[in-house]
């Protein structure tokens, strides 16, 4: 449902979502604007149909991208082990004991904030988070009798890791994925709202929150409507995840 | 063995079933079982027959998906229809549970010696300090050399065999009436077993309990039990008196069960009788004789179900043809012992040779600094073309590390090898594919030698192509798995199989095909029957000969089922710490002189015949496990050693005379002397022992 309005938003949404609506600020929802309008007068309802996109959009790039470096990167450490794997996940234990959104801050700072600064900054966050996960479960893997049977064929080390390896750990993956989703749409979303997101007029769910809140009192609706978007995404996320890994049967540490 | 008509404890018509994805599975059908004070019942039968729902329904307990009916009788009550806290008095009390895996089930942050008070407090309202007495007492009473010191020690500062013995300790410390073990000693070494089994003997004789001994081993219960019942699918196909059944089985399933079992006297020129089939599954059990898809005696009326008849002596059979059987009408004797053909034997030239072969692993402490364990020291080996080279030892020998270096797993620290005269690579990264095609192996665990993702036939192909070094089309690679496939008598349409979808003995022969895909001429076998039921077993052991004679390859065969491997190799080498100890054909080893730990080993070995007693060479447990730096690796545990020689100088390498050499300071003519007297001779050579642990 969220996929549908992040793909379909901008096209069913009543106003774009820099259209200010003459004479049409601060007004209480109503069937015309069923969140109500903001204090420039732009649509709510729009906006968050429009912020849907990013919302969506983002997280599952950078998702995608963390997932398919982090089982690059945890395959290969934990099929090679020794002092690659050392080196390397110390390297990622580093980075993952500075905390996300501190890191994120530092990181947007200093490359700005943009849409390719986020992507970057979660990737660069998850991509270890999921080596890890992908790594351990290669550790069970590596010496089971058909890896080491596949090593007696003489074949080669990206064969035996995404052909032998990879469908092993597919489950353990697919659910990890689907868990990264729901916390970069949290990270994305935190990071707009405090203003190195996505940059103004684009809407996003988080800076909405941040703008609605100086008006709390004259347009409540402003800032609940993106919040409890927010939420119910990352509810409906969450339990996507877990329907997930109840599917694959697949009993991971919760990240 | 007990002379009183009393029974402790019987199971009257005791079903069991599971509900699994909403339905009920049965498990134990309508069995009768009764255990009188002072005896001890062997429960056998394959995995999956619900030998330990049947134990664990008997002192009724039974998981949450569990249904029990029928009834138990114990104490002139029926312990089904007991409320749970009158069973919880009973538990622990009356009767108590040694458990498979001693480690999982001792609480691994307390004492051993508290935990075993506690159950000393729970149930006889001692006070802390009488428990505790009795805990050390207990623990001395199990054979712990330093009972005190034991009690203070945490579970996994235990070896498995003390751990074993600390819960044997917990379980009768409370003096129960019956003991239920578990397949207490599946998971030991074969001569901390021989200890185990010992003392159950011993401690049941002091304290005339009755014992429930579950197990798939019938050497064991040969030597152990008084009297057994055998499990099949859930029911049962036959009970009565060890002695009496072993002599004369009229079970067809029993009759051949006792035929399979490898025993060193069968040689190596012989095939061994084998159960075709495998056992159902709970899913899919013939409405009739649960057996009848598997007997060679099948006939239309096993169709239906037989009824259970009691005969002299307690006897219990379930078969509508045993009265032909006991008249010696229908005659089950396994068929005759083939001989293999004659192009199996070996011949001249050696397939593999090891120089020197060493590998030190670096053990890791976060506190301590790093300690160096020597896995293999300097192993020489040699496997002679179109022959078999057991190589035997207990875990941690170090006979694994061996094998995984020559199939190029590991890399060799220092040493050399070769493979037909070339030498040969070290780690299977360096090797050319025609080395490869020539050096392959069969792993331990069938369940993961497979991988779940792909198709047998996918499996295959992969290894036929990648082992080809001709360009193969994609039909003359089907041809090739078809051929496989037959080659290790499995049927065509397997190829689009799962290996979710096949057996434990199914996969072991998907993973024979694929060390076969090339054209091996070694083929490295880690334990590959030791996952395996007893059924089971000896066909892939015969399989395995088949293939030797076909294809001409020779084996290294890494067992420790010294009958096994006197079924299956010519030339044995034993190993223990990393070491050689002894090496020479089957008939030189299996006799005097040998080295004293091969001596222990074979000792240990429990016969499957009730009539023969050997007598065991008890070893030290191993307790800690550190390395020996000087003199000879086995003088801690040796019972023959002879003094500081010992301790301090390594043994020579002795020629004990037709390449049987045997690395210890007793001279060879002395260890015959020794060996040959009693009372700790061995029985000849019949040594067998059935084994899937």
């Amino acid at each position: 449902m969220f996929v549908l309005i992040a793909i379909f938003g901008s096209t069913i949404a009543p106003y774009r979502y820099d259209a200010l609506i003459r004479g049409a600020a601060r007004l209480p929802p109503s069937v015309e604007y069923p969140f109500g309008t903001d204090r420039l007068g732009r649509d709510v309802y729009s906006r968050i149909l429009w912020g849907a996109r990013d919302i969506v959009g983002l997280p599952a790039l950078t998702t995608a991208l963390a997932v398919t470096f982090g089982a690059a990167i945890g395959l290969y450490i934990g099929y090679r082990g020794g002092w690659v794997d050392e080196v390397v996940s110390r390297i990622m234990d580093s980075l993952l004991a500075i905390p996300a959104l501190i890191l994120a801050l530092v990181m947007l700072g200093t490359l700005g904030a943009s849409q390719t600064g986020i992507v970057i900054v979660i990737v660069v966050l998850y991509t270890p988070i999921v080596a890890r996960v992908v790594r351990s479960a290669v550790l069970s893997l590596r010496s089971t009798g058909y890896i080491e049977a596949a090593k007696l064929r003489g074949e080669s080390t990206p064969y035996i890791l995404f052909r032998e390896l990879l469908p092993g750990v597919l489950p353990a993956l697919i659910v990890e994925g689907a868990l990264r989703f729901s916390y970069a749409i949290f990270l994305t979303a935190s990071l707009g709202f405090l203003g190195l997101g996505v940059q103004p007029p684009s809407p996003d769910w988080g800076r909405m929150v941040n703008e609605a809140r100086d008006s709390y009192a004259q347009t409540p609706w402003a800032l609940w409507a993106p919040a409890a978007s927010i939420a119910l995404l990352i509810i409906g996320v969450n339990l996507l995840s877990d329907g997930l890994r109840r599917t694959l049967r697949y009993e991971g540490t919760l990240g | 063995m007990s002379a009183s008509n009393e029974i402790l404890i019987a199971a009257e018509r005791l079903t069991i079933d599971y509900r699994a994805d909403g339905r009920w599975l049965n498990a134990v059908c309508e069995t009768d079982l009764q255990i009188a004070p002072g005896e001890i019942h062997g429960l056998v039968g394959e995995s999956g027959s619900g030998k330990s729902t049947l134990a664990l329904g008997m002192m009724r307990y039974l998981a949450a998906n569990a249904r029990a009916s029928g009834r138990v009788s114990f104490d002139g009550s029926d312990l089904l229809t007991k409320p749970d806290d009158a069973m919880q008095r009973i538990w622990g009390k009356q009767i108590a549970l040694v458990p498979q895996d001693a480690l999982a089930s001792l609480n691994p942050s307390q004492r051993i010696g508290d935990q075993i008070a506690e159950v000393a407090r729970l149930h006889d309202g001692l006070s802390a300090s009488e428990a505790n007495t009795l805990a050390v007492e207990m623990l001395r009473r199990v054979r712990f050399s330093e009972p005190e010191d034991a009690a203070r020690r945490y579970p996994h500062q235990l070896s498995g065999g003390m751990q074993q013995r600390a819960s044997i300790a917990m379980a009768l410390i409370a003096r129960p009436r019956l003991l239920i073990l578990d397949e207490p000693t599946t998971s030991l070494d074969v001569t901390t077993e021989a200890a185990i089994i010992d003392l159950i003997r011993d401690l049941i004789r002091d304290t005339q309990a009755a014992a429930l001994f579950v197990t798939h081993n019938l050497g064991i219960v040969a030597q152990l039990c008084d009297r057994m019942t055998v499990l099949y699918a859930g029911e049962i196909m036959a009970s009565g008196a060890v002695a009496d059944l072993f002599a004369r089985p009229l079970h067809p399933y029993t009759i051949q069960l006792l035929a399979s079992l490898p025993r060193p006297t069968h040689g190596t020129e012989t095939r061994l009788p084998t159960i075709e089939g495998v056992a159902p599954s709970p899913t899919n059990r013939p409405t009739g004789c649960v057996f009848a898809p598997r007997c060679p005696a099948a006939i239309a009326i096993c169709g239906t179900k037989p009824p259970v008849e009691a005969l002299d002596g307690g006897r219990l059979i379930k078969c509508h043809r045993w009265r032909e059987i006991a008249a010696g009408t229908l005659t089950l004797e396994a068929p005759p012992i083939q001989p293999i053909r004659a192009n199996d034997a070996p011949t001249a030239g050696y397939t593999l040779t090891t120089r020197d072969l060493r590998k030190t692993f670096a053990r890791r402490g976060m506190f301590q600094r790093r300690a160096r364990l020597v896995a293999v020291d300097d192993v020489s080996l040699q496997v002679r073309a179109r022959s078999t080279l057991g190589l035997v030892g207990e875990s941690g020998s170090g006979k694994t590390t061996a094998a995984r270096l020559i199939a190029g797993l590991e890399m060799a620290d220092a040493g050399t090898m070769e493979l037909l005269d070339v030498p040969l690579a070290n780690g299977a990264r360096a090797r050319p594919v025609e080395t490869l095609q020539r050096l392959q192996m069969i792993f331990q665990n069938p369940n993961d030698s497979l991988n779940p993702y792909r198709s047998v036939g996918a499996t295959l192909q992969r290894a036929i192509y990648r082992l080809s070094t001709a360009k193969l089309s994609s039909a003359e690679i089907n041809a090739r798995v078809m051929m496989l496939l037959e080659s290790v008598r499995l049927p065509a349409n397997y190829a689009d199989r799962y290996p979710s979808e096949l057996s434990g003995g199914e996969k072991q022969r998907v993973a024979i095909a694929r060390a076969f895909a090339a054209d091996p001429a070694l083929v490295v076998a880690d334990e590959p029957t030791s996952a395996l039921d007893a059924s089971v077993q000896s066909a892939v052991l015969n399989l395995l000969k088949d293939l030797r004679a076909e294809r001409g390859v020779s084996y290294l065969f890494i067992s420790h089922d010294l009958n096994a491997v006197a079924y299956l190799a010519d030339w044995i080498a034993v190993m223990y710490r990393g070491e050689i100890v002894e090496e020479g054909d089957v008939e030189q080893v299996y006799n005097p002189p040998s080295h004293p730990y091969t001596e222990a080993l074979l000792s240990a070995i429990p016969n499957p015949d009730p009539t023969i007693k050997t007598h065991r060479i008890l070893l030290n447990d191993d307790a800690n496990g550190a390395q020996v730096i000087t003199g000879c690796p086995f003088h801690p545990r040796c019972p023959r050693k002879i003094g500081a020689i010992c301790e301090h100088e390594a043994p020579p390498y002795r020629d004990a005379g037709a390449g049987h050499f045997i690395r210890c300071h007793i001279p060879v003519d002395e260890l015959t002397v020794l060996q040959t007297s009693a009372p700790t001779m061995r029985t000849g050579q019949a040594l067998p022992r059935p084994e899937t642990p």
